[in-house]
């Protein structure tokens, strides 16, 4: 039996899990659903060891136990299939599944080859993968590494004592449906020797193959289903939960975007990797969200725009101007900004400070022959840190320092300042509290009436719909089906997950 | 948060109150030291390092590194001396051009660096080594394996006519930190190493050319390194192929000890100077206390271990903190 016992977690600014239950008896299968930003990932790295509680315990047939690293984890018979695969391609399929373990098949400080292909090829037979073990792993198919990964935590097995417990994280994204089922037979096989937590958006799947399922909501557990009786709809309505305040995403303040002016327009646009052709236009003032499950292709969309990888085929137009050269240089001067995921990697300059940040994409304005005209880049900084109250102490503060939401106000005056009228917002209120997520809204309100046009990866799908005026749906890299989102005629979520999965 | 404040501020500072520390040390033992004799010799050590050491700054902090400039300074050595003895042999003539002749030759073979590290995606160490090989045996070649003498009385002034007990070379040096500061804190150009070497992805979804930016960056080096071959011409009043030989190690080691991150984005010019003056403080102090020179070399390879380790962020490497 293992249990979490009212598992708290907080991170900067956000509190993640709010005293999370969690139990699974031997040879149970649970499913673990929630929307992106749910808590699900934090929870999963609390129960393989890669981060640790701030707030209650785990509890091991009833003993707590602390696991300070994965491998403690480990050792206590917890093993994870990770969704990006943890296998390291140029080694060998046997020393994959004993990586870190070795020391079992030294002798005489060698190791010994033989015995160790010998104990991989009992682990392969376990699911069923009839593979030489001294094949180098980057030769096998995506499925098969998948099951040698399974094989690499089933190995725990005669290491540790007690019953196993495997999370499976999105195992099915990438396979094909013959390889899914293949997948689901072994699981249920395998249920003799281990319980398993099944983490997946194919709310189908996760009925299919678990006994119980927990659905969690912003850091909650809302609720536990026996999955004979669950619905996918019942599990979506819990997921998503909570009544919508109109005035939370700023709907009264929605006006009608400029449909004779258009900026951006992608005409039958194929990305390289993609099969299908892309088309959708952005008018000023229009808030245009992209929704669609991870991995659909839509981030593959804002790089396109934004120049960082250049499509196959079909046009780019920028204010009726086709594009002909790829590279974020060139879509900056022709006025779209972009405000990533990962803040600290492409939004802020962490060692630079507030006036460096804003004047980063348009240094030539603010120079002279290539000397800077610092008095006007700190009038600038002070000029933006006022229009969106930003706090900070000065326009000289370390961005580094920054709170979340306030390094998101930094990039944005970056962008809004250079007078790009083009922005691309991917997941903008990631990690930020609800005070922050509420300024980011005012903040594309802002933009809207500005005449700008905001291209919107949102991180919930109610956020979404709250904000945008059209909604492409997109599924495998093709915009399967559109929704106009006028206030007061917007789409629920139940038809838009419809369409996403 | 305070506390990891209060720590950088201090980290900031260590270079300093190294240089600090090293100085009482040596005057403790040796009062010698602490005379305007011995700190206008520690100048004149110090001033041809200063220009090769700003010029490995520039590229520092862009996350790159360049270790060409043992050939560069060779080159460019022998460049101006062969320039200057053809013009004329005097700074007071057409003797001058020798100067910006040098500086060009410098700034090609940090274009040629920058365009083998940025085109054909060569890390920018084995480029910069490569190059620095090829520039040794460039001067051997023109050289045919000679020294050249240099007796210019103007061009000689640099090391013997004193301002205030410092002869002009370190004035020379101080004007060029000044203008590589200008470059540094007041350019686009300078802001974009920064940029680049806070983070290069940032910088490109701004919008910068950043291979456009590495080349200048090289270019910069070569000119600084090409101003630092011309003081160690007029140190010694001589052009050799061995002119370039040492800078790589002791510029290297400068621009770490004085706190400029070797992964980029931090540090500066300034921190440079006291690197240089750590560095040769160290050397010099070493001689006056009556310590063997062979054990300076060792003391500055402990002295980097100990400036990288300090200025790494360990916080960083804690797992899943």
């Amino acid at each position: 039996m293992f249990e979490l016992r009212n598992v708290e977690k907080r991170y900067p600014g956000v509190h993640v899990l709010k005293g999370v239950d969690l139990a699974i008896a031997p040879g149970e299968i649970i499913g673990l659903v929630g929307e992106n930003g749910a808590g699900k990932s934090t929870l999963m790295k609390i129960i393989y060891g890669a981060v640790q509680p701030d707030a209650g315990s785990v509890l091991i047939d009833g003993a707590p136990v602390h696991f300070r690293s994965p491998r403690d984890a480990m050792k206590m018979g917890i093993g994870m299939v990770y969704q990006e695969q943890s296998l390291i391609p140029n080694l060998s399929v046997m020393e994959n599944i004993f990586l870190g373990f070795e020391q079992q098949f030294v002798h005489l400080g060698v190791i010994q080859w033989r015995r160790m292909a010998q104990a991989a090829r009992v682990q392969l037979r376990k699911v069923k993968l009839d593979i030489d073990p001294g094949m180098i792993t980057s030769r096998l198919t995506f499925a098969q590494r998948q099951l040698v990964e399974l094989a690499k935590v089933l190995a725990l097995e005669e290491r540790v004592e007690g019953h196993l417990v495997i999370l499976l994280d999105e195992p099915t994204s990438v396979l094909s449906k013959d390889e899914i089922d293949l997948l689901f037979g072994l699981v249920r096989e395998l249920r003799r020797r281990a319980s398993f937590i099944f983490v997946s958006h194919r709310l189908d799947e996760i009925i299919a193959l678990s006994d119980r399922i927990y659905v969690l909501k912003d850091g909650i557990v809302v609720d536990v289903l026996a999955a004979k009786d669950a619905r996918v709809e019942t599990i979506q309505k819990k997921m998503v939960g909570r009544d919508i305040a109109l005035e939370y995403y700023r709907e009264n303040r929605q006006v009608p975007f400029d449909a004779g002016r258009v900026l951006l327009e992608l005409d039958h646009v194929v990305l390289p990797g993609r099969r299908h052709e892309v088309s959708l236009t952005l008018h000023a003032g229009e808030v245009l969200a992209l929704v669609g499950v991870e991995g659909a292709g839509r981030e593959g969309i804002l790089r396109a725009i934004f120049g960082l990888k250049a499509p196959e085929r079909g046009t780019i137009r920028i204010r009726g101007e086709a594009m002909r050269t790829f590279s974020a240089s060139n879509s900056v001067a022709h006025g779209v900004g972009y405000i990533p995921r990962e803040r600290k990697i492409e939004g802020i300059a962490s060692g630079m400070n507030v006036y460096e940040n804003m004047t980063l994409s348009q240094m030539g304005r603010y120079s002279r022959g290539g000397v800077l005209d610092i008095p006007a880049e700190r009038a600038l900084a002070r000029d933006w840190i006022k229009r969106l109250s930003i706090k900070v102490p000065s326009e000289e503060s370390d961005c580094g320092n920054l709170s979340g939401g306030n390094q998101q106000k930094v990039v944005l005056a970056k962008w809004r300042s250079g007078g790009s009228d083009i922005i691309l917002l991917d997941h903008p209120t990631r990690g930020l509290d609800i005070g922050a997520k509420e300024d980011v809204y005012d903040m594309v309100r802002d933009m809207s009436a500005d005449g700008v046009g905001v291209i919107l990866v949102a991180d919930t799908l109610e956020e979404a719909i709250g904000l945008s005026h059209t909604i492409a749906v997109i599924k495998d890299g093709e915009i399967r089906t559109w929704f106009n989102c006028q206030p007061g005629a917007k789409p629920s979520l139940y038809d838009l997950i419809h369409h996403m999965v | 948060m305070k506390h990891g404040l209060v720590m950088d501020n201090i980290r900031k500072w260590v270079p300093f109150l190294v240089l600090l520390v090293l100085v009482l040390f040596f005057a403790a033992v040796n009062p010698h030291f602490l005379s305007l004799r011995n700190f206008a010799r520690i100048a004149v050590s110090s001033s041809p390092a200063l220009m090769v050491a700003v010029g490995a700054t520039f590229v520092i902090l862009m996350g790159s590194i360049d270790l060409s400039m043992e050939g560069t300074v060779a080159v460019c050595a022998v460049v101006f001396a062969m320039l200057l003895n053809r013009l004329g042999g005097s700074l007071a003539h057409m003797g001058w051009l020798a100067i910006p002749g040098a500086m060009i030759a410098g700034g090609v073979l940090g274009a040629v660096n920058g365009l083998i590290h940025v085109r054909l995606r060569i890390p920018s160490f084995m480029a910069s080594l490569s190059m620095g090989f090829v520039g040794v045996g460039l001067s051997l070649l023109m050289t045919g394996g000679n020294r050249i003498l240099i007796g210019d009385p103007l061009f000689r002034s640099l090391l013997t006519v004193r301002i205030m007990s410092f002869p002009l070379m370190a004035y020379a040096a101080l004007g060029g930190l000044l203008v590589a500061w200008f470059i540094q804190g007041r350019t686009t150009i300078g802001r974009n190493f920064y940029a680049i070497g806070g983070g290069e992805d940032l910088a490109r979804a701004s919008g910068l050319n950043v291979g456009r930016v590495r080349v200048i960056g090289f270019v910069l080096a070569g000119v600084f390194f090409a101003l630092g071959a011309v003081l160690a011409v007029a140190r010694l009043g001589i052009a050799e192929t061995e002119t370039g030989t040492g800078f790589m190690f002791l510029s290297i080691t400068s621009v770490v000890v004085g706190g400029t991150a070797l992964a980029g984005g931090s540090g500066g010019v300034w921190n440079t100077l006291v690197g240089v003056l750590i560095v040769n403080v160290i050397g010099n102090g070493m001689v006056v206390v009556g310590l063997p020179d062979y054990l300076q070399d060792g003391v500055l390879g402990l002295l980097v271990i100990t400036a990288v380790y300090l200025s790494m962020d360990r916080r960083g490497l804690s797992f899943a903190r």
